[in-house]
This record gives structure tokens, C-alpha cells and sequence, in this order.
């Protein structure tokens, strides 16, 4: 595959809307192309495009590929690897930028079988190295106790997913220019094997975690699900959500949705207090960005002190109750 | 019911971080002495996975690894806890193999193998999590793939996917023969009864060569990687910890208290 040229985002949207990994792409796509003086593309695909376009426009994308079809309303995984192959074939980018949600854990390898591209899942950095041929990614591997840094070939395509948070966007401009072309009638319709025949939310309750100024996380040291009631409480009294490691998970304590790491969503509050929680780096490597981190574990020699600010050695039976006591004071 | 499952040796993912070293000249873990190598976690689950579908439908499910002799042990371990048949795929060719290089091989023995209405695999590997293998081999075979699969059901003649997403569940119906991966919620995986290790232990576990599974040697290997590893170091997330020191319970309460309240969220 020669001629290889530029940078395309596989674009995410909800509701009319870019999602944020969207635009954290573009604004990291724009730092490359700065250096390999090439151009952005954006992907997108569903239904009412244009002012998505408009908005990735403003975030940074020199071009827009639209593939508008009620086809790609919903997220498949045949459709999409099928459209994603197909919109590669003729954008030919260099490199191809999903993020690492549930779209592009799924659809980035198939799309890189297919293509023989190069794969690189969960990169937490992306640059371009000195000979501005090939890319240079950094991804965690062994649960985040390692990091590991790849080069692609140079010449082949490479496929890369992005962890949340990893790169930044731009400051949007409206004064930004790009070209729209339009690939709906150039993608053959796609050969669904796999159908969806249910699809239902997990109910959050409150605060996104991801946006989240202050969460309370409780780990397999809380113990059952009534231990998770006083992380609830204690949450809601500093205004923060409630998350979660992967033990109380998959002991059905809490909703897979709560869960922060690796496997998880990676967050990035001002405080971080994590209780029970003994700080397996899978988990701990979804935290990194919190800007201060208590933790509660009645084992003080657990992994996680080594990562916090704040230390308390002790019980969280015993201090929990008390501290929501006396906040409940203090606050109300 | 004809189920292959795949699954890999690796280090155990639980060793502390504090024992976990890097060759940095040649960007390779050194697995430290005395800790065995396990099968991945959720591979593990995969054969979970494909014993409760033998247990309710029958069926015969034949497990299949990578690498030398000594991934005999995972293979018997999976045996012991119901899987019929195990197999070795095994070449000096194929070190240093990549991702894509890997789903060929599992493809070319499962090609051999032949029959298989449904093969499962673990959402990634707990060493490398890259999450790439299931779905190179699903390509080489033109069979349909779901990923991050926490309760697979065979229903006439079709499967079906529960999945979790990053907020909710999915259910897919795939027609056989299909491709799952499968996540840590789908719970425990079964601990190996006595008799099982008892049967286990003697089974003959055949080892197939790159030639027998007619590997085309432009495809496996370091050469045919796409991409290359340049250095492999261990990150430090260390930050200064103060510990909140006190009497008694109620002054370490009273004092993480204002530490609270110094940050919680004022509106």
C-alpha cells in the first residue's frame, strides 16, 4: 500500500454531538500533522451529519467524511469494521485514530486484519519519529505495570486506539475551514451476521464518573454490597460519584458501569479517595490523573498508599461511620 | 456441539508490581523464579463459558495453545475442569509472532481440527492486553465475532451474546459458527474436581508443528510483525504519602474529616 497520506479519525457522536474522545483525537491528530505536514480527516457515519461536521470542523478536521445511511445509525460490529475498511480504502491515511471505547476495542483489530495494517490498542501517547515515517505509541501492557513503546512500519497503515484523556483537544474556532466529501454511495452496503436484538443502559446514578470533580471508590475490601451503601453516602456528602474496582464487579456488588481501570473507564477528579482498594495497577493505572488521592486500607503495606497523597491505615468499618457523622454535622 | 476454545499461558497477572522486572536491553519481562505460569484469566473464562453450554447442550470441547512444552500444564488444568480434548501448536517458527501472526496459527489448527460450530476466546491476554487475537482469528475463518461476552447462550442452532458496553448490555444473535470473547463479568470459572485432574493427568495432548497445520512461514514470526517493540520500561506512579497518624480511631477520623471537607466540592 503506498501513497499513504494524512491522519483519519474514526469519529464518535451522541446525540447530534462529538463525543469527547472525538475531539480529543482531532486535537491529537493536529499536534502530527503539524509535524508530517499532511492532512486530518474526520470519519463520520449515521444520520445528520452536517452539523457534526460543522463541529469537527471547528475541533480541527481539515476534511470530513460523511457516510450518511439510517445503516450506521447504531453501533454494529459488522457494519462498522465493514464501513471503517471501506472509508480507509480510499481515504489511504497513514494512520487510523478510534478511540478505545466500545466501538474501537472492537472494530480496530478486524479492521487492521483486513487491511494488514499495524495495531496498537490503548495508547496512552503518540508521536511521530525522527525520520517522519513511521509513528511511535506508548500503551500500557501487563495490567499498567509495564509500558510498552512500538513503532509502525514505515509504509504500512497503522491502527491505533486511544485511552480517554490521553491527548487534547484544540480550542475550537468556527473561523476553522474544511472540506466535506461525501462517501455514502461509494461504501457497499455491509453483510450483518451478528444482529442486536437487545441493547439496555446500565442506570447511573448521578454523577458521570468520567466528569466527575470528586469520587469515592470502594475496592473487594468493602466487602459485600451493604458496605457499599456507606460509599454512597459518603460520596454524596462531598459531592462525587461512586466507583469501583474490578473484585466488587464481578462479585455483582456494583454495576460493571462503575468500574475504573484498565477494563474500566479511566478517570481524573481533583480528589480521589479510594477505600478497600489495594491498588492492583490495572486499577491504578485508571487514576493516575486524579489530582489527589486519599486511600483507606486496614493493610498498610497495600500497593495503593504508594500511589496516594493521604494515608489512613485503618478499617474502614470503623472510620467510615464516623467521618460521614461528622460531615453530616459539619455540612448540614 | 462442536467448541474450541483458545487459550494462552501467561504470567500471572496478580504478581506485585514489586516483583515484575524488565530486561531493558532486550525488552523482555523476566519472569522471576518460583511463581508458575498461569492460564489467562480469562481465557479461563472462555472454557467456563464453553462448559456451561456442555453442560446444558452436550457437546465436545477441545482447548488449544501456543508454545512449548511447558503450556502442557494450562492445557491440563483446563482439561481437569471438563474440557474433552487439548492441544499443543508448537514451532520454533513461530516466536516472536505478533498478534496477527498468532490468529494465524490458532486459525490453521483450528482449520485442522476441522469441525467447530462456536470457538471462544478471552477478551485479551492478561500480559500483552492488547485484544487483537480473537478477532485476527475470526477474520482467517470468515466467521462472525462478538467481543466482551458475559453470558453466551446456544439457542437453535444460533448464539447468543450478552455483552457488556462501557454503560450498559448488548445482546447479539449470531448464526454458528461464530467467534466469542469473553469478559470478567461472566463470573468465577469453575475449579478443577478430583476426577478431573485424575482424568486430566494421563490425557495425551497431540502437538502439531508449524508444517502439519501448513503454516505459510511469510506469516508468522518476527519478520512478518507489523509492528516493532522499542522499549519496554516500568513506569513509576509513586506519589509522597502521608499517613494521618492519631491516638485513637476517633482523632484519625476527625482528622481525615477536615482533610475532607478542606476538598470535597463547595457550591
Amino acid at each position: 500500500m503506498n501513497n499513504l497520506r494524512g491522519i483519519l479519525v474514526v469519529g464518535e457522536t451522541e446525540g447530534g454531538k462529538l463525543n469527547p474522545i472525538t475531539h480529543e483525537l482531532l486535537g491529537g491528530a493536529r499536534e502530527l500533522v503539524k509535524i508530517i505536514e499532511e492532512e486530518a480527516s474526520l470519519l463520520l457515519m449515521g444520520e445528520e451529519l452536517a452539523p457534526v461536521a460543522q463541529e469537527g470542523i471547528s475541533f480541527g478536521a481539515d476534511k470530513i467524511f460523511i457516510v450518511e445511511s439510517p445503516l450506521y445509525r447504531d453501533y454494529n460490529p459488522d457494519s462498522y469494521a465493514h464501513l471503517i475498511c471501506g472509508v480507509c480504502k480510499k481515504a489511504n491515511p497513514r494512520l487510523c485514530l478510534m478511540g478505545h471505547t466500545d466501538l474501537g476495542r472492537e472494530a480496530a483489530p478486524r479492521v487492521s486484519a483486513r487491511l494488514g495494517a499495524g495495531i496498537c490498542m490503548d495508547c496512552v501517547e503518540l508521536r511521530v519519529d525522527s525520520s517522519k515515517q513511521s509513528f511511535v505509541q506508548t500503551r500500557p501492557v501487563f495490567g499498567g505495570k509495564a509500558m510498552a513503546e512500538i513503532t509502525s512500519l514505515p509504509g504500512n497503515i497503522q491502527i491505533d486506539t486511544v485511552r480517554r484523556k490521553s491527548m487534547s483537544p484544540i480550542s475550537p474556532s468556527v473561523d476553522r475551514k474544511g472540506e466535506i466529501v461525501d462517501l455514502t454511495n461509494e461504501i457497499d452496503p455491509p453483510m450483518i451476521r451478528a444482529k442486536l436484538v437487545n441493547q439496555r443502559r446500565q442506570e447511573s446514578e448521578g454523577i458521570d464518573l468520567e466528569k466527575a470533580k470528586v469520587i469515592v471508590a470502594g475496592g473487594g475490601g468493602i466487602g459485600n454490597r451493604e458496605g457499599f451503601e456507606r460509599i454512597k453516602e459518603l460520596a454524596q456528602l462531598l459531592g462525587g460519584a461512586v466507583g469501583t474496582t474490578r473484585v466488587p464487579v464481578d462479585e455483582g456488588w456494583v454495576p460493571h458501569s462503575l468500574e475504573i481501570g484498565q477494563t474500566g473507564k479511566i478517570v481524573s477528579p481533583d480528589l480521589y479517595v479510594a477505600v478497600g482498594i489495594s491498588g492492583a495497577t490495572q486499577h491504578v493505572t485508571g487514576i493516575l490523573g486524579s489530582k489527589y488521592i486519599i486511600a483507606i486500607n486496614k493493610d498498610p503495606d497495600a500497593n495503593i498508599f504508594k500511589v496516594s497523597n493521604l494515608g489512613v491505615a485503618a478499617d474502614y468499618k470503623e472510620v467510615l461511620p464516623r467521618v460521614i457523622e461528622s460531615l453530616k454535622t459539619l455540612i448540614q | 456441539m462442536e467448541i474450541i476454545v483458545c487459550i494462552k499461558q501467561i504470567l500471572d497477572p496478580d504478581l506485585p508490581p514489586a516483583k515484575f522486572m524488565v530486561d531493558k536491553e532486550r525488552n523482555k519481562v523476566i519472569p522471576p523464579e518460583g511463581i508458575p505460569f498461569v492460564i489467562n484469566p480469562y481465557d479461563a473464562l472462555a472454557v467456563e463459558a464453553a462448559l456451561k453450554i456442555k453442560d446444558e447442550k452436550g457437546g465436545k470441547i477441545t482447548v488449544i495453545t501456543i508454545g512449548d512444552k511447558s503450556t502442557e500444564d494450562i492445557v491440563r488444568k483446563a482439561l481437569a475442569m471438563g474440557a474433552d480434548e487439548g492441544l499443543i501448536i508448537s514451532d520454533t517458527i513461530f516466536e516472536e509472532s505478533d498478534s496477527f501472526a498468532v490468529g494465524y496459527i490458532l486459525a490453521q489448527g483450528i482449520k485442522k481440527i476441522g469441525r467447530y460450530d462456536l470457538i471462544l476466546c478471552g477478551r485479551q491476554a492478561a500480559d500483552w492486553d492488547n485484544g487483537v487475537v480473537g478477532s485476527v482469528v475470526a477474520e482467517y475463518l470468515g466467521i462472525p465475532i462478538v467481543t466482551r461476552a458475559k453470558d453466551v447462550k446456544v439457542v437453535n442452532g444460533r448464539v447468543n451474546v450478552e455483552r457488556v458496553t462501557t454503560d450498559g448490555f448488548e445482546t447479539f444473535e449470531l448464526e454458528l459458527p461464530a467467534l466469542i470473547t469473553v469478559s470478567s463479568e461472566l463470573g468465577q470459572a469453575r475449579l478443577p474436581s478430583g476426577w478431573g485432574i485424575i482424568k486430566a493427568a494421563s490425557k495425551e495432548i497431540p502437538i502439531w508443528s508449524g508444517k502439519e497445520i501448513e503454516t505459510d512461514i511469510s506469516k508468522v514470526g518476527k519478520k512478518a510483525s507489523r509492528n516493532q517493540l522499542m522499549r519496554l520500561i516500568i513506569p513509576s506512579y509513586e506519589r509522597r504519602c502521608e499517613f494521618i497518624t492519631g491516638e485513637d480511631l476517633h482523632e484519625i477520623s476527625a482528622k481525615l474529616t477536615s482533610k475532607l471537607m478542606e476538598r470535597r466540592i463547595h457550591e
